[in-house]
């Protein structure tokens, strides 16, 4: 068995020995976190591990016993949207939406260490995460938006 | 104008899909509680076609946005729209609704009328409800939504609102898609669970249509299920992490009987010129013209490139009995349905295919061979679901490819630098392999199963229906000698099939390099050649204002910076569109800035189409720059993002879209329209950089130097 804290609850899962997406989509129900390389190429599965962005796709279960992991449905819901949320809303920033979930917890790492972050900030912040649909600058747009929301 | 006016004027002929699907409840049902669920045939891809629709039918309705509910696509749930591409939803699917929700509201205000006794000009809506005169609410589409008045053809007669009474469509509607995907919701058919779901992949061969000759089992997890026709081989687990596992196992356990049978990389071009195949001359113009004074002869080379999408295909099937379900991301339900029928030898009735979204979808890729792989191994356990998810490998390895083009041009001026005449030859495979179109089925399975079969060749759609290695094909300019040839390629050692613009790239980057090219060769401006050649007005006015965002005509040079523009109107019949790009040359081409006019005619949403814009402008720098599919006489070798790598965020340019407002014109589509002539653009910027001009895609160091 591994313990850690998911999203501020306190979880356990039994097979310590698959890579955290899987456990994270499997026995804990989660769809935020998505498979796209299995390789640390894609930043598709991105999570943030006490805080730091950490690929979910190769990252063992047990080497997180006892950390904080939050996924972007620890930002923020519906009710009470993390600014990041809100402001991808209010800039459109997607299309498929398949790599928001990690672009999104990569985006409120970058903000939580540097408030104020310039586009050459964000672009390399975000490089990890591939985008075909081409919301780059809706993104860098939204993180901004963001940034600005969450000093004021 | 009201809607007895409405009435009396017909158009002639039902638009969009709804000719070959005109009853009206295949399209629309209102419920008591105040919704009205919309069918449409066409499919969400990431392109946020969904939203449009709801718009279109809640602006012809008249009732409030959130009231329209968008059902995906199933089989025999919504009509037949064949499959979801050509940047023609809007054209087939949105009109069909518009006339559809027209008609219904037609209906729906007579019977209001007939019960009411209000006459029916004195009748208006009001956010579904009807409103006499006095502002009494008689009725709504909600009390009278079970009066099977949709039970009918879709009258001929029947107008939509004038476009200045729109006051939905035409506006940028927040996607109604993205909250979920912002929040992390489960809406990708990845995300699907049923109880008893087992998750499945599949042993892939090391060579294109090896055969399995022996396999050992004795090695395997005890608790994995294997599922096996012929050459096929999935293993079936509980847990995603147990299925990787035992087909990790697995696939050391097999032996192949494999053989060469793909053509040499480094000499791709030629291979495709020498490859027998099928010749076809499709325009042939042969007017008077001046003598030639000046000719310039240049080949142009695209490389195969592939869909590439952030996600993998994945599918979900059960079967219970004779009967198969599977949810799927395909871009045409039915279409698979067809293949999945002929594959599997089972009537189509007994299939129900229900799509769900996947990651961005640009053409024809895997989501259709996954759900033949998912209804394959689901058969080792009738009655219990199985999610088959296709790795990154696969993924970027075993779905079709676009073909790989050559196009040579030889082109003349006459004294006065004219263009006097114009020969081109494409070589191409066909670009569309999709299921559900011929006798036999193309998903990549069958030429596995036993007993195998070869998918037929990549077919070429008629230029009447935008065409394949065709597309874009023949320059949009005022040429007085034109002969365009084409050559589709005998066999398909890659399997081949449709991808975003089709031949439109290869042709658009061939056709507006050797335009500018001429243009130098006559001694005058790009843009001013191009003008002084097209005589399409709207055609004209994107270049022109292309031009103007990008400052074209002020423009000073600046040291290992350069621009370049080009221009195509999309199929000849879609979109307008022109595109200013910058590039940086450094170490390798970088492109900094693109400036987009386009004119699609009637916008369903503004935002939306610049998105689309933005994204199909920044896939065309990502396959100008660097996209190639790589392989060995067995098998691609370009199976993750290092050895096929895509634009990533510190790669993208800064793109400004703007589009010419034209709500009286017909809708003409959005989302591939501006991949041409962004990769066109890119290659004449480094002309205007380096004074090299490119010649083979993608645009990198090593290609740049060879050209």
């Amino acid at each position: 068995m591994v313990a850690f804290t998911l999203n501020g609850a306190a979880v356990s899962v039994a097979d310590a020995g698959a890579p955290l997406l899987h456990v994270l989509r499997g026995e804990l129900g989660l769809s935020g976190p998505r498979f796209g390389c299995g390789a640390e190429q894609c930043g598709a599965c991105v999570v943030l591990v006490d805080g730091a962005p950490a690929y979910a796709c190769t990252l063992p279960a047990a080497s997180i016993e006892g950390r904080q992991v939050t996924t972007v449905e620890g930002l923020g819901s519906r009710d009470a949207p993390h600014a990041l949320q809100r402001a991808f809303l209010d800039e459109q920033a997607g299309q498929c939406g398949f790599c928001l979930s990690g672009i999104l917890v990569a985006s409120a790492a970058l903000l939580a260490r540097n408030p104020d972050p310039d586009d050459a900030a964000i672009r390399t912040a975000l490089d990890p995460h591939l985008c075909r649909c081409g919301s780059h600058n809706r993104i860098i747009r939204a993180v901004k938006r963001a940034a600005a929301e969450m000093r004021a | 104008m009201s809607d007895l006016d409405r009435r009396a004027a017909p158009p002639g002929k039902l638009p969009g899909s709804l000719m070959a699907n005109p009853r009206l409840d295949r399209w629309l049902a209102f419920d008591a509680a105040g919704h009205v669920t919309v069918t449409p045939g066409k499919v969400e891809l990431g392109q946020g076609i969904l939203t449009a629709l709801a718009q279109i039918v809640a602006d012809e309705l008249d009732v409030a946005l959130p009231r329209v509910r968008l059902q995906a696509a199933s089989t025999p749930g919504s009509p037949n729209e064949g499959v979801t591409s050509g940047s023609l939803s809007v054209q087939d699917s949105g009109m069909a609704l518009r006339h559809a929700a027209a008609a219904a509201r037609a209906i729906h205000l007579e019977v209001a009328a007939q019960r009411s006794g209000v006459p029916l000009d004195a009748l208006r809506v009001e956010d579904g409800a009807f409103l006499a005169p006095d502002g009494r609410a008689v009725a709504s589409y909600w009390s009278q939504a079970d009066a099977a008045l949709l039970d009918c053809d879709a009258p001929v007669d029947v107008r939509a609102k004038p476009p200045a009474a729109r006051r939905v469509a035409g506006t940028s509607t927040a996607r109604l898609d993205l909250p979920d995907k912002v929040f992390g919701a489960a809406r990708f058919v990845h995300d699907l669970r049923l109880a008893g779901m087992l998750h499945a992949r599949v042993v892939r061969p090391p060579a294109r249509r090896a055969r399995l000759v022996a396999w050992r089992k004795d090695a395997l997890p005890a608790d994995a299920i294997l599922a096996r026709d012929g050459s096929f081989l999935a293993v079936l687990a509980d847990t995603e992490h147990a299925a990787e596992h035992a087909a990790e196992r697995l696939a050391a356990l097999c032996t192949w009987e494999a053989t060469d049978t793909l053509p040499p990389q480094h000499a791709l071009a030629d291979w495709l010129r020498h490859a027998p195949g099928e010749h076809a001359v499709i325009l042939e113009r042969d007017d008077p013209a001046a003598a030639p004074a000046q000719t310039l002869r240049a080949t142009f080379f695209r490389p195969y490139v592939t869909h590439a999408s952030t996600g993998t295909c994945c599918a979900v099937a059960r079967w219970q009995g004779a009967t198969l379900e599977v949810w799927t991301h395909s871009q045409g339900v039915y279409n698979l349905r067809a293949d999945l029928a002929k594959a599997l030898t089972m009537p189509e009735d007994d299939i129900l295919v229900r799509h769900m979204e996947g990651a961005g979808c640009y053409g024809h890729n895997g989501a259709d061979d996954v759900a033949l792989d998912a209804a394959l191994a689901a058969r080792a356990v009738p009655g219990r679901p199985v999610r088959l998810l296709w790795s990154r490998a696969e993924e970027l390895g075993w779905g079709p490819v676009s073909s790989a083009m050559v196009v040579e041009v030889e082109a003349t001026l006459d004294s006065a630098g004219t263009i006097a005449s114009w020969r081109e030859e494409v070589t191409s495979h066909g670009h569309s392999s999709r299921p559900g179109r011929g006798a036999l089925p193309t998903l990549l399975a069958v030429e596995y199963m036993d007993p195998p079969r070869e998918i037929p060749n990549a077919l070429n759609p008629p230029l009447a229906s935008g065409g394949g290695a065709q597309r874009n094909a023949v320059p949009a300019y005022r040429i007085p000698k034109l002969t365009i040839g084409v050559k589709r390629v005998a066999s398909m050692p890659l399997r081949v099939s449709a991808l975003r613009g089709l031949g439109a790239p290869a042709n658009v980057f061939a056709i507006e390099s050797v335009m500018n090219e001429l243009a130098q060769m006559a001694g005058e401006d790009a843009l001013d050649f191009r003008l002084r050649h097209l005589d399409d007005a709207r055609g004209r006015e994107v270049l022109a204002l292309a031009a103007d965002m990008a400052g074209w005509r002020g423009r000073t040079r600046r040291e290992s910076f350069g621009m370049g523009l080009a221009y195509a109107r999309y199929k000849h019949t879609g979109a307008f569109c022109a595109v200013a790009a910058e590039i940086e040359a450094l170490d390798r081409v970088v492109c900094r800035r693109l400036w987009i006019a386009a004119d699609v005619g009637e916008v369903i949403n503004p935002d939306g189409v610049a998105n689309q814009y933005e994204g199909g402008a920044i896939h065309g720098v990502s396959m100008a720059l660097k996209e190639a599919v790589g392989f060995d006489a067995r098998t691609v070798t370009s199976t993750d993002w290092d050895t096929y790598p895509i634009l990533r965020f510190s790669e993208v340019p800064s793109v400004e879209t703007r589009l010419i407002p034209r709500p009286e014109e017909k809708p003409l589509g959005a989302g591939e329209a501006s991949l041409a002539p962004t990769i066109a653009a890119i290659a004449n910027a480094i002309h205007d950089a380096l004074g090299i001009r490119p010649r083979a895609m993608p645009f990198t160091p090593g290609n740049l130097v060879a050209t």
